[in-house]
């Protein structure tokens, strides 16, 4: 909203090199001290389509993409087809201009590659710069990296651009060069961003935009920029998972990647197996033989894990699976965020669910609660899935490195040694009771195979306390309802924790409140602000545990306000159902605000959302904007 | 295979044992008994593993034995060792998986043909592809037992069932043929009725380094009736009528070929049709090639001084 805060789009061809140029300038932000916060949009396609990515930076908390952005870095698209306007697909060649205008904010400033975006390519390009007061700087970017060096350098030369009309030098640029690059590949990339520069502080500047000011404390000493998927591999690692097990697909395929490219090295195993129903069955054989294992998949790629992740809740066989999800049905959108998986990953599979499911809502809690979902699974032994999105896990974020500075946690949960397994009960046949009717907490310890004293039958079958097939209605009572007893000692056990996976935002004696899950949660805490300040009373809750579901936090929290908008990016409001199921109550008190056209919320959307249908008692029946949609609450 | 520590004190107990393995160890103390029907093939496959215990030198708690959905799959709850009784079609991936994480187990895999030549065809193809260090055990029974007898991957054209009732019209799949090509690095065939050659076919299987598939000739009275009791029967090894080199992999393909036509023209041809010495396991690929670690996995767990490599050290390249 304000300028205090630099939102930097740079946009061009996918396959042009926009992600990892955006990469470096997020960190060469970073080590300026500024917190930062990235949005990813690009399309499903290797060489070619609109691609974007926003560095956002300020020298105050940045959680979420911003509204709209105030600086555009236009490239060209190398990889274009069809220059014509008429073309199904427009004109691709100028969508780097075209297609990044209505987001940008008054007096925004305007930087475009001459050598491969012509002005006239873009309807009234100077008319409407006139109108809203953008800046524009004609460059020829891919003149100047060709005379310098190679074409392919001409991001460089917009990033030098980009540092001369921000009023930075290009320090900080050059030893992040230096750090990756070496020989002729750096010298020259360095001479181009120089003279990029030389060339552009020499022109003259109208605009005032400048880098911000000011030092986040999260910046402020050994920060490290990491994204949601880095923080769930390292989760996994730091939890002494040593095996994983998948089949490539976007944008679960990023935490597939670290881990394969870390576990090597570590004297771990990673398979990329024939399909996802091999891959999260192999999860389940590392884990029964003693190993921390996991899988996971996006949204098509868990549904062939359906059967083996229920065999996993009947064989009680600990594993992680990580859900990223994208948007749906079917292929839907693959390369575009969204939360419609959630009932897909709460009841999938055949029978009543017992599993453990978790959705961070931030990169800090990627890393916490995939941790914990080992917990969890390891000791109560069941499949515990983290959920996180093609938003979270493409966004990077600032964090101090002593956040990272902590123990390990292999430990493998409620398994038994041969020297306890001795002592164990066993069936006259001297088969052990790997399955006991009687535990209180619903977990019966498990042994390893190999261990002496120790076989068992694992069964995807109702079986008796030794694993053995069994339809006996007194046993299946007792086993579903001691599989049952797990679940529930999980959630006491999360409640009785000093820190909550759910995260309260904004003032507690607010009049309303806003209510999330998973990824939403730091759009959600901007709106928050930016509400109060306006002179609401205003709070939120980002809810992370949805299964066993956090009853007595979240009853609370409604129980506190007297309304409650529930912003989540699905059509059907899934979380609103789920809430309304589990506490059976608040339906007239919640209302949704709902986005599924492949784009994240802005900040901005959330505070119209708010504005126009909680508390305001004249609400007509359709208060949805452009690309939200909002769904009033029962009885409204 | 002996390990370094004695977390699994059942690894490598048998080579302590003065007294040798007696096949009645794999027999359950009391319960459960055979469920199968009277003169099922089935049967025979659980009296031949067991006999091969005491051949292969292996314990009942060093052997997981990871099944199937269907009769065949019941094996492990006959056969008193680790047993993980999966489901339908997804034996493999659970067991291989297993092997990885601790190649000191004997690992064992079975189910039906419906199982491992149907629904699980797509992990027979890349477990005998990737050649881990097990044995598959295929009850070959040509029909879905458990479900009550539709047509299975292996019926023969023109069987007639409850779901194709003017006959299949589908030719059957080659199973020795497809595990070959795959990449299996063993492959044979016995049968039911054949105890002898059975259990000498298994303990090879199991010693063997590598992926070996046999496919056991289970007949089912109850749904198959017209089919054949798989008598009699020729050992391809034994028969003059034969002749080919196990080892040459043309030459097996052929005999391959020849034995699965064979089968649905009435003449059940068994033994040994390919065996590739000296071709490295999976396990052993993937740590030569640096992909899996030197000592098994699993023991990493109990041992108290390793030092776990911790993400905190890897965060030079995001500052
Ligand atoms: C995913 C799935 N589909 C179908 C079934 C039903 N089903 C159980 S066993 C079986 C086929 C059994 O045939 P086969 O694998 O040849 O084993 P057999 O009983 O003949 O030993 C089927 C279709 C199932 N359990 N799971
Ligand atoms: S139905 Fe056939 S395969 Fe199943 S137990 Fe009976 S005879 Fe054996
Ligand atoms: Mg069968």
């Amino acid at each position: 909203m304000t300028d205090d805060e630099l939102i930097w789009r740079i946009a061009g061809g996918s396959g042009d090199g926009i992600d990892s140029t955006s990469q470096n300038f997020a960190k060469a932000l970073m080590r300026t001290g500024l917190d930062v916060f990235t949005h990813r949009h690009y399309p499903s396609r290797i060489r070619g389509g609109h691609t974007f990515v926003e560095v956002r930076a300020a020298g105050h908390p940045v959680k979420s993409r911003g509204d709209g952005y105030n600086f555009l870095l236009a490239l060209g698209d190398s990889f274009a087809r069809n220059p014509q306007d008429e073309a199904y697909y427009g004109n691709e060649e100028a969508k780097p201009l075209t297609e990044n205008l209505d987001d940008l904010r008054e007096g925004g400033v305007i930087v475009y590659d001459t050598g491969l975006l012509d002005e006239g390519d873009v309807d009234d390009l100077e008319e409407r710069a006139a109108e809203e007061g953008w800046h524009v700087y004609p460059l020829d970017l891919r003149g100047l990296a060709r005379e310098h060096g190679s074409e392919v350098m001409r991001n460089t030369a917009g990033v030098g651009a980009t540092a001369a009309l921000l009023g930075m030098d290009t320090g900080v640029f050059e030893e992040l060069m230096d750090e990756r690059m070496s020989g002729d590949v750096l010298a020259t990339n360095v001479e181009i961003l120089e003279m990029a520069h030389e060339e552009v502080s020499g022109m003259e500047h109208t605009h005032a935009l400048q880098l911000p000011e000011g030092t986040h404390e999260d910046a402020a000493d050994s920060p490290v920029l990491l994204s949601g998927s880095n923080a769930v591999a390292y989760g996994a690692l730091d939890a002494g998972c040593r095996f994983i097990a998948g089949y490539p697909m976007t944008p679960w395929t990023d935490v597939f990647t670290i881990m394969s490219q870390n576990l090597p090295e570590m004297g771990g195993i990673s398979e990329q197996v024939e399909d996802e129903i091999a891959a999260a069955s192999l999860a389940i054989g590392a884990s029964h033989a003693g190993v921390k294992a996991m899988s996971g998949s996006s949204g098509g790629g868990f549904a062939l894990m359906s059967e083996p992740l229920g065999m996993a809740e009947m064989t009680e066989t600990p594993i992680v699976l990580v859900e990223a999800m994208r948007a749906g049905p079917s292929t839907g959108m693959p390369t575009k965020p969204e939360q419609a998986d959630l009932e897909h990953v709460l009841y999938t599979s055949q029978g009543d669910s017992n599993r453990v499911v978790f959705a961070p809502g931030t990169v800090r809690e990627a890393y916490e609660q995939t941790r914990a979902a080992f917990e969890m699974a390891y000791e109560y032994h069941l499949p515990a899935i983290v959920v996180i999105d093609q938003k979270l896990s493409g966004e990077v974020a600032v964090i101090p490195d002593e956040f990272f500075d902590r123990e390990p946690d292999p430990g493998l949960g409620a398994v038994l040694t041969e020297a306890e397994l001795d002592e164990a009960a066993h069936h006259a046949s001297g088969v052990f009771d790997r399955y006991r009717h009687d535990p209180e907490s619903g977990v019966s310890p498990r042994s390893i195979p190999g261990q002496a004293g120790g076989r068992f039958l694992a069964s995807g079958n109702e079986h008796t306390p030794q694993g053995h097939i069994a339809e006996d209605p007194d046993n299946r009572v007792a086993q579903m309802d001691r599989r049952a007893r797990k679940l529930a000692s999980v959630r006491a056990e999360l409640d009785g924790r000093e820190t909550s996976h759910q995260t309260p935002y904004g003032p507690e004696d607010a009049e309303y409140g806003i209510l999330t899950w998973g990824s939403q949660q730091g759009t959600a805490e901007e709106a928050v602000d930016r509400l109060n300040d306006d002179g609401h009373s205003v709070k939120a809750l980002g809810v992370s545990d949805l299964m066993p579901y956090p009853s007595a936090e979240v009853a609370a929290f409604l129980e506190s306000v007297e309304e409650c908008l529930v912003v989540e990016m699905n059509a059907t409001a899934q979380f609103r159902g789920l809430t309304g199921k589990e506490l059976g109550q608040y339906g007239e008190h919640l209302s949704s605000l709902l986005k599924y056209n492949g784009d994240p919320f802005e900040p901005a959307e959330v505070v119209e959302g708010f504005e126009s249908i909680v508390g305001d008692a004249d609400a007509d029946g359709d208060a949805s904007g452009e690309s939200t949609r909002i769904v009033p609450a029962v009885g409204d | 295979m002996s390990q370094s520590t004695n977390v699994f004190g059942a690894i490598g107990d048998a080579q302590e044992r003065e007294e040798g393995i007696d096949r009645e160890e794999f027999t359950p103390g009391i319960e459960p008994q055979a469920t199968w029907c009277p003169g099922c093939g089935d049967f025979g496959v659980l009296k031949a593993l067991k006999g091969a215990m005491p051949e292969v030198g292996r314990t009942p708690e060093e052997v997981l034995l990871v099944t199937g959905i269907g009769c065949s799959g019941k094996l492990s709850s006959y056969f008193d060792s680790y047993g993980f009784h999966s489901i339908h079609g997804r034996a493999l991936p659970v067991a291989r998986a297993a092997k990885l994480a601790n190649p000191g187990l004997e690992v064992i895999a079975a189910g039906g043909d419906g199982d491992g030549y149907g629904i699980g065809g797509n992990h027979f193809t890349h477990t005998a592809r990737e050649n881990h260090d097990m044995t598959y055990i295929v009850f070959n029974n040509e029909i879905f037992g458990l479900t009550k007898g539709q047509t299975s991957p292996t019926s023969p054209k023109g069987h007639e069932s409850k779901t194709q009732p003017h006959g299949s019209a589908k030719d059957p799949v080659r199973p020795l043929s497809m595990a070959l090509s795959a990449g299996a690095s063993y492959v044979a065939r016995t049968a039911a009725v054949n105890p002898q050659q059975a259990t000498e076919i298994l303990a090879e299987a199991i010693e063997h380094d590598g992926f070996a598939h046999v496919d056991f000739l289970t007949q089912c009275p109850t749904w198959n009736k017209d089919a054949k009791q798989y008598v009699p029967y020729t050992d391809v090894q034994q028969s003059e009528e034969y002749d080919f080199d196990v080892h040459d992999r043309r030459e097996a393909a052929r005999m391959m070929h020849e034995t699965e036509d064979a089968l649905y023209e009435g003449t059940v041809l068994t033994g040994r049709y390919f065996v590739e010495e000296g071709r490295r396991s999976y396990g052993a690929e993937k740590a030569a090639t640096g992909e899996a670690p030197e000592t098994p996995l699993a023991e990493r767990y109990f041992d108290p001084d390793y030092e776990w490599e911790r993400s905190y050290d890897l965060l030079d390249r995001h500052r």
